[in-house]
């Protein structure tokens, strides 16, 4: 009898220690998207517990869409293994969406609850959707300006740049003029030329075009010319050799070569030009996100800053991201790139 | 494979070309003074001749190849190839440098391709880069890119982008300097056996007097800077040579005397 009662003890044991363990896995596994759900409950929470503190008409819909939030992270950590690649993302994302909904909880209290920060000049996150969905057609006007002049302005620097940089890293006598000339103007910052640009363009457009332009041209214009300067003199020997005339040796030897080069310059450009777009668009240009930011200043209109901020750093990092997938497309021989 | 790379090359014989080296020195500009690199070397190559250049590190070999290729011109001498004088690049005479200087940029196929591209038949005439491929066996890394190839395939591609060409004189300058010395025997080899089946005129610069004395018919041994012909040593042994062949090895020895090493040996 007892050596039966010893056996039940040990057969009964071993489940038991295996599955405190399975659960300890899983909560490893999916802690993150668990609390992510618990965030972005706190944070419906927090919309609909207390009464606001203004006048806002979004809070009872942004604390449903919290919810909303919170029942899909849940869902998505409990069927992961059947979602594929989408459950993949979102536990991977899980950590940034705890941090996001613990954010925008305190946020909402520290706001729109308690007013533990001076309104108007903090707004809650309910204000800033309120932008979103009631003065859309304005904002979407401004995005579309901002768009129009960066990237007209963008591709004239870039193009002109990449030609001058070229020219001047091929040709001396191009060097001996164009060299000095850009040693002087180069590093003058694109918005010391605003005051001049305004009066002798004929148009506030055509100055911001300019200006972009020249902010985008001069590090595109550098960097190409030290790219296409500092190509291997075996290169060239090797395509001469290969009866390769001077218009192959600039066309797939230069500047294939220096395409690596050019990118860190158009990158460099891109930055500089956004600077020149925003402050050209406050001060001249009567549209776009920075014309935006300046009008809803004057209104005091503070939630309509940030959203405009908002979207003004999506379409910068959307600008980058795009310009480096290019790049990678290009240069795919290339090992070792920078990340973005 | 090879047998259909082989009668793609017999459909375009590139027999050697006849090579010229008359009275040529040439020197350069240091910090304004002259530094004599070549005095008075006249070498006369016969079509189809493979001739290796041998002489002391920095005595002038390379600057004789540059000459030779028509990326420099001699500051006194002339050059002359099937007895037109050589005043400029030309595809009929294709040098294969120490490192391969493959484009970065290109894949193998498009590495091979460059000289065709560079002179405008690539359009009709793409077969003979696949030729060329199959040629150095490098046909299934048509696609790879040169930071994918080992140093001896890459020097192989470097090849196979000098043979397209068809060259009536491939001038080779250290190809397999910076190659393990397994790689090295089995290319040595692989050189030999091209050569003898295209027929081209082929100059080596080596400082290695056993892989001169195992391929070439003819051994010129240089002398210090400013290098002047000090000995042209025939060496006449049918292919495939032995390394150990005492005929080579007498050879080797009285090469290493003319350089100062006997010494050594």
């Amino acid at each position: 009898m007892s050596t039966y009662s010893l056996s039940d003890g040990l057969a009964s044991g071993a489940p038991r220690t295996s599955r405190v363990p399975l659960l300890a896995t899983w909560l490893r596994e999916s802690g993150a998207g668990v609390l992510a759900s618990v965030a972005w409950i706190a944070f419906g929470l927090s919309c609909l517990w207390w009464a606001d503190v203004g006048d806002w008409s979004r809070t009872h819909s942004l604390g449903i869409a919290a919810f909303v939030i919170a029942a899909i992270a849940l869902f998505g950590t409990v069927g992961v293994d059947y979602l594929g690649a989408a459950g993949q993302a979102l536990h991977k994302r899980a950590p940034w969406l705890v941090a996001l909904g613990a954010f925008l909880t305190v946020w909402e209290v520290a706001t729109a609850k308690f007013a533990w920060l001076p309104l108007p000049f903090f707004p809650p996150p309910q204000a800033i959707i309120e932008v979103y969905t009631d003065d859309l057609p304005k904002l979407l006007d401004s995005v579309f300006a901002s768009v129009k002049l960066q990237l007209g302005g963008y591709l004239i620097g870039a193009t002109v740049g990449f030609l001058t940089g070229v020219s001047i890293g091929w040709s001396r006598a191009v060097g001996y003029w164009v060299h000095p000339v850009l040693r002087f103007i180069g590093p003058l910052p694109a918005t010391a030329w605003l005051p001049i640009a305004f009066f002798t363009f004929p148009s506030s457009w055509s100055a911001s075009t300019f200006l972009i332009a020249l902010a985008t041209g001069f590090p595109v214009t550098v960097l190409t010319w030290s790219g296409v300067a500092s190509v291997s003199n075996a290169y060239y020997d090797v395509a001469r050799t290969l009866g390769a005339r001077p218009s192959f040796l600039v066309l797939k030897v230069a500047i294939p070569a220096a395409l690596p080069h050019v990118f860190v310059g158009l990158f460099m450009g891109l930055g500089s030009s956004f600077a020149v777009l925003v402050v050209a668009e406050m001060i001249g240009v009567k549209a776009g996100l920075g014309w935006y930011l300046q009008w809803a200043q004057g209104w005091a209109a503070y939630a309509n800053m940030y959203a405009a901020l908002i979207v003004m750093s999506l379409l910068c990092s959307g600008a980058i991201t795009l310009l480096f997938s290019i790049r990678d497309r290009l240069l795919v021989w290339q090992k070792g790139t920078v990340k973005w | 494979m090879v047998t259909a790379a082989l009668a793609e090359i017999a459909t375009h014989p590139a027999a050697g070309a006849a090579l010229d080296i008359e009275q040529v020195s040439h020197a350069f500009d240091i910090d304004g003074t002259e530094l004599p690199v070549l005095s008075d070397v006249s070498i006369s190559v016969e079509p189809g001749e493979f001739v290796a250049l041998l002489g002391p590190s920095g005595c002038g070999k390379s600057t004789l190849l540059r000459l030779v290729a028509g990326l420099d011109k001699p500051r006194a001498g002339r050059l002359r190839e099937d007895e037109s004088r050589i005043r400029s690049p030309h595809p009929s005479r294709v040098v294969v440098f120490q490192d391969p200087t493959l484009f970065p940029w290109r894949s193998v196929w498009d590495n091979v391709a460059l000289g065709l591209e560079a002179q405008g038949i690539l359009k009709s005439q793409r077969h003979r880069v696949d030729a060329a491929l199959d040629l150095v066996g490098l046909s299934s890394f048509r696609k790879a890119y040169p930071h994918q190839l080992s140093g001896g395939m890459a020097q192989r591609v470097a090849l196979a982008r000098a043979l397209v060409n068809d060259p009536k004189i491939l001038i080779l300058d250290e190809p397999l300097g910076k190659l393990d010395s397994l790689t090295r025997i089995t290319m040595q080899a692989e050189l030999v056996s091209l050569w003898q089946r295209k027929g081209f005129t082929t100059l080596l610069v080596t400082h290695d007097a056993e892989e001169a004395l195992v391929l070439a018919n003819r051994v010129i041994v240089f002398s210090d800077r400013p290098a002047r012909v000090k000995a042209d040593i025939r060496v006449d042994r049918p292919y495939p040579r032995h390394r150990g062949d005492p005929y080579l090895a007498d050879l080797r020895r009285q090469i290493l005397g003319l350089l100062g090493l006997d010494a050594t040996w």
